[in-house]
């Protein structure tokens, strides 16, 4: 007999001597202590042969009496398997776990986030900074006992010192002795640029801090925070479809995709038979989307090179779509459509037409696109030959979605795990090879194309029927964790939800596909020319809120 | 009571709200009389000013997509107002457009970045973030509103607002620098939101 994979994962573990095993939706959870969890990652990561070296996510938690960690990971072979592996800390004065940062590359802005957040510490981390918040800050904003009170954490006056900023703690443990040190992210003597938090091609506020050695980048150094909402916080007060309305606004170009991420988990979990015609309806929606946030970034990445033309004609078309949405939903950037059960409202009677006549003109559009812009010889220059990126490295930063694509790494989950309606068409997951910037920016146009192949051959076929499944006026999921994952703009947009059965959830997580698309950054623009890491930048088409959260 | 001289060329005087707020204004500014010279060279150079307003680049988050980009693009245009030349330094800038909802972290740097704006300058807090925090507003690290930071022209609600809405706020604000007394700038009156209006903020800081 054949194993399924993940049977023959959880045999392995068994073997390993952990106990609890659990097998949830197409999910292997298995919690293990603290002690353990290092050398079970690194034999999942390495010594079998269908090796996991994606890691999804790393989930901080807060269990009242223990303080942990869950972390999603997946073998980029047979990527619709996940296993999670859970372990906790009881120490809540000084919680230290050990780091996995030496296995994934993106380990280790998971890692500073959770101690951000919850305060935990990761031995052999180089790097234990806080990531969105302030060194100055008070408390772990995400642990059940934080002390809201703003008297304590005031709107601050003045800007942090640079010097504050940059001393890295790390806590090392080599042959059993045990090494507390402070270093410099900098040296003294080296050339260091700010870019950012107001720069105009930074596509936000995020801050890069770059050493340069004439004009070659020797080390980037990513500052975040700039736009740290608390989205995570905040959830955990909000009931489900409250929560539904600040997922529009986490990476704002994908919001419905985004938003039918978090309405998919709490259908999951409550188990809820969603109608078909609402299937059908939040695909195309998904996909519209999908088009609308390609032809801005297509557009913005122009611009960066210096064609304003293309910009406008990104945003001429964009504006069609955007009038589709809003005669349906109401919104425009933010359509609010989705909810759980179905979508809010039904389509508009002229939604139909207004698609379909949407589709043969943005073909030929993208005619136009490609004649002005991707065979301008000036820009093929500036994007042709740089920002390399590896399949294996796309695979440990987590870069999914086009960027990860653009270097041979099959990841789309509307393939992997087909939700909506995604089943139902007939596309293709475009891939290229060379995982260069000017892979990347040809995938988002080709995307485009898939996009209305996609709404092609659904406009027509939405069933009859109701548009939403009757729900409950309180929604209370039953309790659990659930996680869900979507494909956005930008890549795998992940929800996890921890339920303790009450109307507003216990924990609520975000995976964002651009906070490791800086991590990319990072990796592919050392070495690069400073000219090029904008390029480069916009190439990745990271938004910051979604970093942020 | 019209106030005279702040045409806003498509756009009736009563078809815009707040028209008592710019009247009090006005009659704050001219009550002790103006004269007849000064004012008609200020009303000029206002004129010049209204319509060549250049905002900074400036942009948080999803308010940044409609507001900025979209108002910025072929559909609505800004350009027909004159306000397309978007300044990348804050020192060339004479407007902000605050986009977006402004945390703990961006605080200090929008304050520095309203600090080394040049006078005569002008704010204007777009969606409901930059007003009160808005959907974020029980959060832990959004402030509440940036007239805390900053002193404000113009609000403009919405969660975004629609491009229009951002086109009309301009035109509020166009109208605002229309009734100004040039040659006084700084020490304008002081009535309802722009109470704390800073006067004393050195612009080269
Ligand atoms: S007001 Fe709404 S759209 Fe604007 S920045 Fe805030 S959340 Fe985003």
């Amino acid at each position: 007999m054949i194993l399924q994979p993940m049977e023959t994962v959880e045999k392995e573990l068994l073997s390993l001597g952990l106990t609890e095993v659990k097998r949830e939706d197409n999910r292997l959870t298995v919690t293990l202590p603290a002690d353990k969890l290092y050398g079970v990652a690194r034999y999942l990561r390495y010594d079998r042969p269908e090796k996991f070296d994606y890691l999804i996510d790393i989930v901080g938690m807060d269990y009242g009496d223990a303080l942990g960690a869950a972390y999603h990971i997946s073998p980029s072979q047979t990527p619709s398997l996940v296993v999670t592996l859970v372990t906790r800390t009881g120490n809540r004065e000084q919680p230290e776990l050990f780091s996995v940062c030496d296995l994934w590359d993106s380990a280790s802005v998971y890692e500073r986030e959770v101690y951000d957040f919850f305060g935990v510490r990761f031995i052999n981390h180089p790097d234990m900074r806080r990531i969105f918040l302030r060194t100055d800050w008070n408390g772990f904003p995400l642990r059940k006992d934080y002390n809201a009170d703003p008297a304590i954490n005031p709107v601050p006056p003045e800007n942090e010192l640079i010097s504050d900023m940059e001393r890295a703690p790390s806590i090392t443990i080599k042959m059993g002795e045990r090494i507390e040190e402070v270093h410099q992210v900098f040296d003294d003597d080296e050339y260091v640029i700010n870019f950012g938090p107001q720069h105009p091609a930074m596509h936000g506020v995020l801050h890069l801090r770059v050493a340069l050695n004439g004009e070659i980048i020797k080390k980037i150094d990513p500052v975040f925070g700039y736009i740290h909402r608390g989205i995570e916080k905040i959830c955990e007060s909000y009931t489900y479809p409250q929560i539904l309305h600040l997922t529009d606004r986490l990476d704002y170009l994908s919001g419905t995709m985004n938003r039918h991420a978090v309405c998919l988990c709490c259908e999951k979990a409550l188990e809820l038979e969603v109608p078909e015609r609402a299937h059908y309806i939040r695909t195309i929606f998904d996909e519209l989307t999908r088009i609308a946030s390609h032809l801005l970034g297509w557009g913005c990445m122009c611009m960066d090179m210096g064609s304003i033309t293309a910009f406008v004609y990104g945003m001429r078309d964009r504006e069609k779509i955007m009038d589709v949405f809003e005669e349906t939903a109401g919104g425009r950037l933010m359509a609010n459509y989705s909810v759980i059960g179905g979508v809010a409202r039904d389509i508009h009677p002229n939604f139909q037409k207004r698609v379909k006549e949407f589709i043969p003109y943005m073909r030929k559009m993208l005619k136009e696109h490609h004649l002005l812009f991707s065979n301008n010889p000036i820009a093929r220059g500036r994007m042709k030959d740089i920002g390399y990126l590896s399949r294996e490295k796309a695979i440990s930063l987590g870069a999914t979605g086009p960027s990860g694509r653009a270097s041979g790494w099959s990841n789309d989950i509307r393939k992997i795990a087909p939700y909506a309606a995604y089943a139902k068409a007939n596309f293709d997951e475009v891939l290229r090879t060379e995982g260069l910037t000017y892979d990347r920016y040809i995938i988002r146009l080709d995307e485009i194309e898939q996009s209305l192949r996609i709404i092609e051959q659904l406009v027509d076929n939405i069933p009859e029927g109701a548009y939403a499944a009757k729900t409950k006026a309180i929604i209370r999921l039953p309790e659990g964790e659930f996680f869900q994952r979507v494909e956005n703009a930008r890549g795998q947009f992940g929800v996890h939800i921890t339920s303790k059965g009450d109307k507003t959830p216990y924990r609520v997580k975000f995976r964002s596909p651009s906070l490791v698309l800086v991590g990319a950054l990072k990796a592919i623009a050392t070495e690069a020319k400073v000219a090029d890491l904008i390029m480069i930048g916009a190439s990745l088409d990271y938004v910051i809120p979604c970093i942020d959260r | 009571m019209e106030v005279k001289n702040i045409r806003i060329p498509n756009m009736k005087y009563e078809d815009f709200n707040d028209n008592e707020y710019l009247e009090e204004y006005v009659a704050e500014l001219r009550k002790n009389g103006v004269n007849i010279f000064v004012g008609k060279i200020s009303d000029f150079i206002n004129w010049g000013r209204s319509n060549s307003v250049w905002p900074l680049t400036f942009a948080t988050s999803c308010c940044g997509i409609e507001c900025i980009m979209c108002v910025g693009a072929a559909r609505a245009d800004f350009a027909r107002f004159g306000w397309e030349v978007t300044r990348n330094s804050p020192r060339q800038a004479d407007v902000i457009f605050v986009c977006g909802t402004i945390v703990h972290k961006m605080a200090p740097v929008l304050k520095r970045l309203y600090e080394q704006m040049a006078e005569p300058r002008y704010v204007m807090a777009i969606g409901s973030c930059a007003i009160s925090g808005g959907p974020f507003k029980s959060s832990y690290h959004v402030v509440q509103g940036v007239d805390e930071i900053i002193p404000v022209d113009v609000f403009i609600p919405g969660c975004p607002p629609r491009p229009d809405a951002v086109l009309y706020g301009m035109m509020q604000l166009a109208r605002k620098i229309k009734v100004q007394n040039f040659f006084k700038l700084p020490q304008q009156p002081q009535i309802a939101n722009s109470s704390n209006h800073d006067t004393t903020a050195d612009g080269n800081s």
